[in-house]
């Protein structure tokens, strides 16, 4: 079944281009509008088996031999991310639908969103952790293409560019993660991590495993100090952002926490990274948003920071901030989207997103300003009960009061949580406050605005108002999704299923109201003092930015292996060839040192006579007078001297055949050296350095020397008879001929005769196209 | 073969391969290069007597066809190597 669920929108992704081939009248996007629709229906038809506490679970085999299987199952956890997909998908189609004019290539783009809503789905669904990771990276890849949908921006390929390298950095650090995993569990399946758990703390390879998981997951959900990639992803298409960079895919890391989470929390190790790195992100991220002009960039810094909420509340790891995280999670899905697509309508209608052009937009567009006003009302935390983000940044506070009962150990560390989470929240509310009043509220600057602005068009605010109908209605009654869909989530990351009653009101006595109270008063102070202490930011520099490290890391790279490959990448001959043979020279010396390889032995020689030792003398002789012979024609002579000596010692040591052949060559290759030099320039006297000659010099003796060593020592070494005398016995009763050298070429051993004339028949009609094709070819050098 | 016999062919070889080392000095220091291409040509004409005398010392009748290449191909290269001195091409265009 929840193969068929997958698939589904990768079989779309194949067809739609043939329908839009057909169908010119109609928008692409309607067709792809009930992709989404069925899914979310069929997922919400799967939850009344939920609610009796039963999964839902398919099997096929992909791998087996690896164990890896196509293992899908639905939980509490993976049900409230499927909803989300979907029934956000689905919106985020119908609106892009309106947004997207048809000269855009929807093709493309509705093929890249089907792909990642597909992969997505795949995430959240996997119980075996690889096919977990190949959807992961599949949208990293499809969140890349629509990043880079406007792909002749330089902007668009930039931040694509970025989330990309960003993405698939912890994508990998996760595959470590989940490969160590798997070993240490013995397991490739989630469920069996989890029955495993004892066996995967105890391990050794505890805590790599959790830093790398968490390294992937951060990377993803855009935590500090991996959270640059995201504001940069804010060139793609609104839709885009408003799907993937606020509702589906930003949450593929708080998923994987909270999918790992019965494995890892109440580990101390767990509750201080993640919290720690939460509270980081969330103040960062709120305090970031408010120097922010652009409206996208101030929700993606807010996306950061809420982010960073969710992930503190999973490091607690208790109850109550569990069902807090995974109440914010459907919270901020549903007015991060809305915020999101209003940005988009402002943007729209307007022609500019700065919010510094914007202003007093109330009057033009009053059903998005509504819209707007809700949404972030509901981000801020505003204490009304009719917004679902009061309740769950309420019982944020909640959590992060009574933590300190809880852990002892790490309590010195928890006593600050509070005050943290307060910080956090003020800006939250500030930027909040300043998104929408200074977009829609003031003096209106029609003059700067490229077009007049006017309400969107029907279609496009459908969406918008259905996900505030949902801030609203759960903000009324939350405990609407309380027992359907939080209370298995909640299940499934902490165990147990204990089902926790919503409700907003506690009384006047309790702290997180009175938190919350601090928040709105010193928040509005600060919101309405912004224009005042703004100009801060531009005293504080990015010097500490995220932003500039990742350039730097990424310049860096670029430098140094630039620079690590001009090293030794000289285009001159004589440096790679004294880099081969020192390679060669060390790594066969450092062997033979190793292994003890040298042996000389004196027992198998035979005797010297003089003439031999006379022939031996000329030649070395010769070959060392080469080097300083200043003409080409006389070194050419001189080394002949060698070659004629060498077939002399053919001769000597009874080698016919040898002789003959080395003659030949040897008379060949000094016409063909005589044929040459017409062409060539006189032999220039070296300018070589002293420094430079003695260097070759030592290689040169080096290699001669390991070589001369090496030989010695293969002598020295014979640990079998040689196979010759099988040759001697046999030429002529097999081979019929007298000359063994000659039977062997062409009758034991034809095969490699064979290919040398292949050689030289290939080296024949090189030459014949060197010189025939010199003039025609395109080579400068 | 007596040892008598053995022993002249071993003094013939030794003083040969003399020989070819004083033609080295001819052929290292030259002076000029046709100096140098006399001394090749002539280290040729000791290979030939050098192989003929291995031929006896080894009673063997193999290295005869050594001989008669060696006749040739210094002929050969020395010829190549006077033409380039003289003309510095050792094959001439076509002069079509």
């Amino acid at each position: 079944m929840l193969h068929i669920y997958i698939l589904l929108p990768f079989l779309a992704a194949l067809l739609i281009g043939l329908v839009a081939k057909k169908v010119y009248r109609i928008h692409t996007g309607w067709f792809v509008l009930p992709v989404p629709v069925v899914l979310f229906i069929l997922f919400i038809s799967k939850l009344p088996t939920l609610a009796e506490g039963k999964i839902v679970q398919s099997i096929a085999n992909w791998i087996p031999s690896l164990d890896i299987q196509l293992s899908f199952y639905l939980d509490g956890l993976s049900m409230l991310f499927s909803l989300l997909i979907t029934g956000i998908g689905s919106l985020v189609v119908l609106y892009s639908i309106y947004y997207l004019s048809k000269k855009e290539q929807l093709v493309h783009f509705y093929v890249y969103l089907l792909l990642f809503m597909g992969s997505m789905l795949g995430v959240v669904l996997s119980d075996n952790v690889f096919v977990l990771y190949t959807f992961w990276e599949f949208t990293s890849i499809s969140s890349f293409l629509l990043i880079g949908f406007w792909f002749y921006r330089e902007r668009s390929t930039y931040g694509a560019q970025k989330s990309m390298l960003v993405t698939v950095f912890g994508g990998l650090s996760m595959l470590g993660a989940l490969i160590l995993l798997s070993i240490a569990a013995e397991t490739n399946s989630i469920r069996e991590m989890i029955a495993n758990r004892s066996e995967i703390i105890e391990s050794d390879l505890f805590i790599p495993i959790l830093l790398l998981l968490l390294i992937g997951a951060f990377t993803k959900s855009a935590q500090f100090p991996f959270h640059s990639w995201l504001p940069d992803a804010m060139e793609a298409p609104t839709p885009v952002s408003a799907y993937l960079h606020s509702a589906t895919m930003v949450k593929a890391g708080i998923y994987l926490v909270a999918r790992f989470s019965l494995i890892f929390s109440g580990t101390d190790v767990f509750f201080i990274i993640v919290s720690g790195v939460g509270l980081i992100t969330l103040c960062l991220g709120s305090i970031l948003a408010s120097r922010q002009t652009d409206l996208k960039g101030i929700l993606a810094y807010s996306t950061i920071s809420q982010l960073g909420m969710i992930m503190t509340m999973l490091g607690f790891g208790n109850g109550i901030a569990t069902l807090a995280a995974i109440f914010h999670i459907f919270n901020h899905a549903t007015f991060k989207g809305s915020l999101f697509m209003i940005a988009g309508i402002v943007d729209h209608e307007t022609g500019t997103r700065d919010i510094r052009r914007l202003g007093g937009l109330y009057t033009y567009m009053p059903i998005s300003a509504t819209l707007a006003f809700f949404g972030a009302f509901s981000m801020a935390g505003v204490p009304l009960p009719i917004f679902n983000g009061f309740l769950s940044k309420e019982m944020f506070f909640d959590s992060s009061l009574k933590l300190e009962q809880t852990i002892g150990f790490a309590g010195a560390f928890a006593e600050w949580i509070p005050l943290l989470a307060v910080i956090g929240s003020i800006f939250t509310f500030v930027y909040s406050m300043y998104l929408v009043f200074g977009t829609f509220t003031g003096k209106a600057k029609l003059d700067q605005l490229e077009k007049k602005p006017h309400e969107a068009p029907i279609g496009m605010l459908i969406s918008p108002l259905i996900l505030i109908g949902f801030v609203v209605l759960i903000g009324l009654l939350p405990n609407l999704i309380n027992e359907s869909i939080l209370a298995p989530a909640v299940a499934s990351v902490t165990g147990d299923l204990a089902f926790t009653h919503l409700a907003f009101w506690h009384g006047f006595d309790n702290t997180p109201l009175h938190m919350s109270l601090v928040v709105v008063a010193v928040g509005t102070i600060l919101a309405l003092t912004l224009k005042r202490w703004q100009p801060i930011y531009n005293r504080v520099p990015g010097k500490f930015s995220t932003d500039r490290i990742y350039q730097s890391i990424v310049n860096g790279l670029l430098h140094f292996s630039s620079k690590l490959t001009k090293f030794y990448m000289t285009g001159s001959l004589r440096l790679y060839t004294s880099i081969i043979l020192i390679f060669l020279v060390v790594s066969t010396s450092i062997f033979i040192y190793v292994t003890d390889g040298f042996k000389i032995s004196f027992d198998d020689l035979a005797p010297v006579t003089w003439p031999e030792v006379l022939v031996g003398l000329v030649m070395a002789v010769a070959a060392i007078a080469t080097i300083w012979m200043t003409q080409r024609i006389a070194a050419i002579i001189v080394i002949g001297v060698v070659g004629y000596g060498l077939s002399l010692l053919f001769v000597f040591f009874r080698a016919p055949d040898l002789a003959l052949t080395q003659l030949i060559v040897e008379t060949i290759t000094v016409a063909l050296f005589l044929l040459c030099f017409a062409h060539l320039p006189k032999l220039q006297k070296s300018d070589k350095k002293p420094s430079e000659k003695l260097v070759d010099f030592v290689i040169a003796v080096s290699t001669g020397a390991l070589l001369t060593i090496v030989a010695i020592s293969a002598h020295s070494s014979k640990y079998f008879e040689s196979i010759s005398k099988y040759f001697v016995d046999n030429s002529y009763k097999l081979g019929g001929g007298d000359n063994i050298v000659n039977v062997i070429l062409v009758d034991f051993r034809g095969l490699d005769t064979l290919f040398e004339i292949a050689v030289l028949g290939l080296a024949a009609l090189g030459i014949i196209a060197m010189i025939k094709y010199r003039d025609k070819g395109d080579m400068n050098q | 073969m007596t040892d008598w016999f053995s022993m002249v062919v071993y003094i013939c070889l030794f003083v040969i391969t003399i020989s070819i080392l004083l033609l080295l000095y001819r052929a290292v220091v030259g002076p000029s290069n046709p100096d140098r291409v006399v001394a090749l040509d002539t280290i040729g004409i000791n290979l030939i007597a050098i192989t003929g005398l291995m031929a006896i010392l080894l009673d063997t009748v193999q290295l005869n066809d050594i001989i008669l290449l060696i006749g040739i191909l210094t002929f050969i290269a020395t010829v190549a190597v006077a033409k380039f001195l003289e003309k510095g091409v050792v094959i001439d265009q076509d002069r079509d």
